[in-house]
C-alpha cells in the first residue's frame, strides 16, 4: 500500500483526519495549558518563598 | 493510600516524581496505539476505513464518563470526610473531562456524517452525552462563581453528585430507547463482539488516554496546591519591598 493510498483512507480521509486532528488539538491543548500552568505556579511560589524568606 | 496522600506536602513530593513517569508511559502507549489504530487494524467490512475514528471516539467516551465518575466520587469524599485533596482533584479533573467529552462528540459527529448521513441527531445517546458536556461546563462555572473558594467547592460537589444521574442514562440509552447509536460491543453480557484485531488497538488507546489523564490530573493538582500555598504566604507576609522607609534612607521625591 502506498503512502497516498493510506492517507486517502479509502475515501474517508475528509472524516478520519479531522477526527484525529481535533482530538490532537483539544487533548494537546489541555496538556500544554496544564503543563504551563504548573510551571508558572512553581516559579511564582519559588519567587514568593525567596522574597518572604518563608517555606 | 488516600490517607497517606492527605498531607499536601507529601502529595507534592510523590506526585513530582510520579507525573513524569505516568506521562512518559502515556506517550509511549499513545505512540503504539496510534500505530495500531492507523496502520495495523483492518478496515471494517461495513464501515471501511472510517472505523479508525472509533479508536479515538470510544476511548474518549470512556474517559468522558470515567472522569465524571471520579469527580462525583471525589466530591462525595470531600463532602463527607473533608479529605483536603478531594476538592483539588475534582476541580483539576473537570476541564480534562470536558475536553474528552468534546473529543467524543466531535469525532462521533465526523463518523456520523458518512455512516448515518447526519452530523448530529437528537437521539438519546448523543443528547445524554451533550448533557454530560454541559454538566462539566456547569460544574467548572459554579466552582469559580463564589468569592470564597470553599463555598464554590461545596456547591460544585453537590452539582457533581446530582449530575451522576446522567451516567447510567448514557450507558443504557442505547438499550432503553430506539437510537441510531449502536449498543455496547465490549462491556456486554457474553463478552465482546468486536474482533481482536480491533479490540487490541482500542484497549491500547484507552490505556494511553487513561495514563495521559492521570498525568494531567497530577499536573493540575500540583498547580492548584502551588497557587494556594503562594496565596497563603502572600497573605501571611506581604513581600518586603525595598521601600525607602524600611531601609532608613530618605524618601526620593519623583
Amino acid at each position: 500500500m502506498t503512502l497516498a493510498a493510506w492517507a486517502a483512507m479509502g475515501g474517508y480521509a475528509a472524516y478520519v483526519w479531522p477526527a484525529y486532528g481535533i482530538a490532537a488539538a483539544l487533548l494537546g491543548g489541555i496538556a500544554l495549558q496544564s503543563w504551563l500552568r504548573c510551571r508558572r505556579s512553581e516559579r511564582e511560589l519559588d519567587r514568593i518563598q525567596r522574597t518572604t524568606g518563608r517555606q | 493510600m488516600f490517607a497517606y496522600l492527605a498531607n499536601p506536602a507529601r502529595f507534592m513530593r510523590v506526585s513530582g516524581r510520579a507525573w513524569r513517569f505516568v506521562a512518559a508511559s502515556g506517550i509511549a502507549a499513545l505512540a503504539i496505539g496510534l500505530y495500531l489504530a492507523l496502520a495495523v487494524a483492518p478496515p471494517d467490512y461495513q464501515q471501511g476505513e472510517s472505523v479508525r475514528i472509533m479508536f479515538v471516539h470510544v476511548p474518549s467516551a470512556i474517559l468522558a464518563e470515567g472522569v465524571y465518575y471520579l469527580i462525583a466520587l471525589a466530591s462525595f469524599v470531600a463532602l463527607v470526610w473533608r479529605h483536603p485533596l478531594a476538592d483539588v482533584a475534582a476541580q483539576a479533573a473537570a476541564p480534562i473531562g470536558a475536553a474528552f467529552t468534546l473529543v467524543c462528540l466531535a469525532t462521533g459527529s465526523l463518523w456520523g456524517k458518512p455512516m448515518w448521513g447526519a452530523w448530529w441527531v437528537w437521539d438519546a445517546r448523543l443528547t445524554s452525552v451533550l448533557v454530560l458536556f454541559f454538566l462539566y461546563l456547569g460544574y467548572i462555572a459554579l466552582v469559580n462563581a463564589f468569592e470564597d473558594p470553599a463555598r464554590g467547592a461545596r456547591a460544585g460537589a453537590v452539582l457533581a453528585l446530582v449530575g451522576v444521574i446522567d451516567l447510567p442514562i448514557i450507558k443504557f440509552s442505547v438499550n432503553w430507547w430506539n437510537t441510531l447509536h449502536q449498543p455496547a460491543s465490549i462491556l456486554r453480557m457474553g463478552g465482546p463482539t468486536i474482533d481482536r484485531s480491533m479490540l487490541v488497538p482500542l484497549l491500547v488507546m484507552t490505556l494511553a488516554f487513561v495514563l495521559l489523564f492521570a498525568a494531567l490530573l497530577l499536573l493540575r493538582m500540583r498547580a492548584t496546591l502551588n497557587e494556594r500555598k503562594a496565596r497563603a504566604l502572600r497573605l501571611a507576609a506581604p513581600p518586603r519591598r525595598a521601600d525607602p522607609v524600611s531601609t532608613g534612607a530618605a524618601p526620593v521625591l519623583r
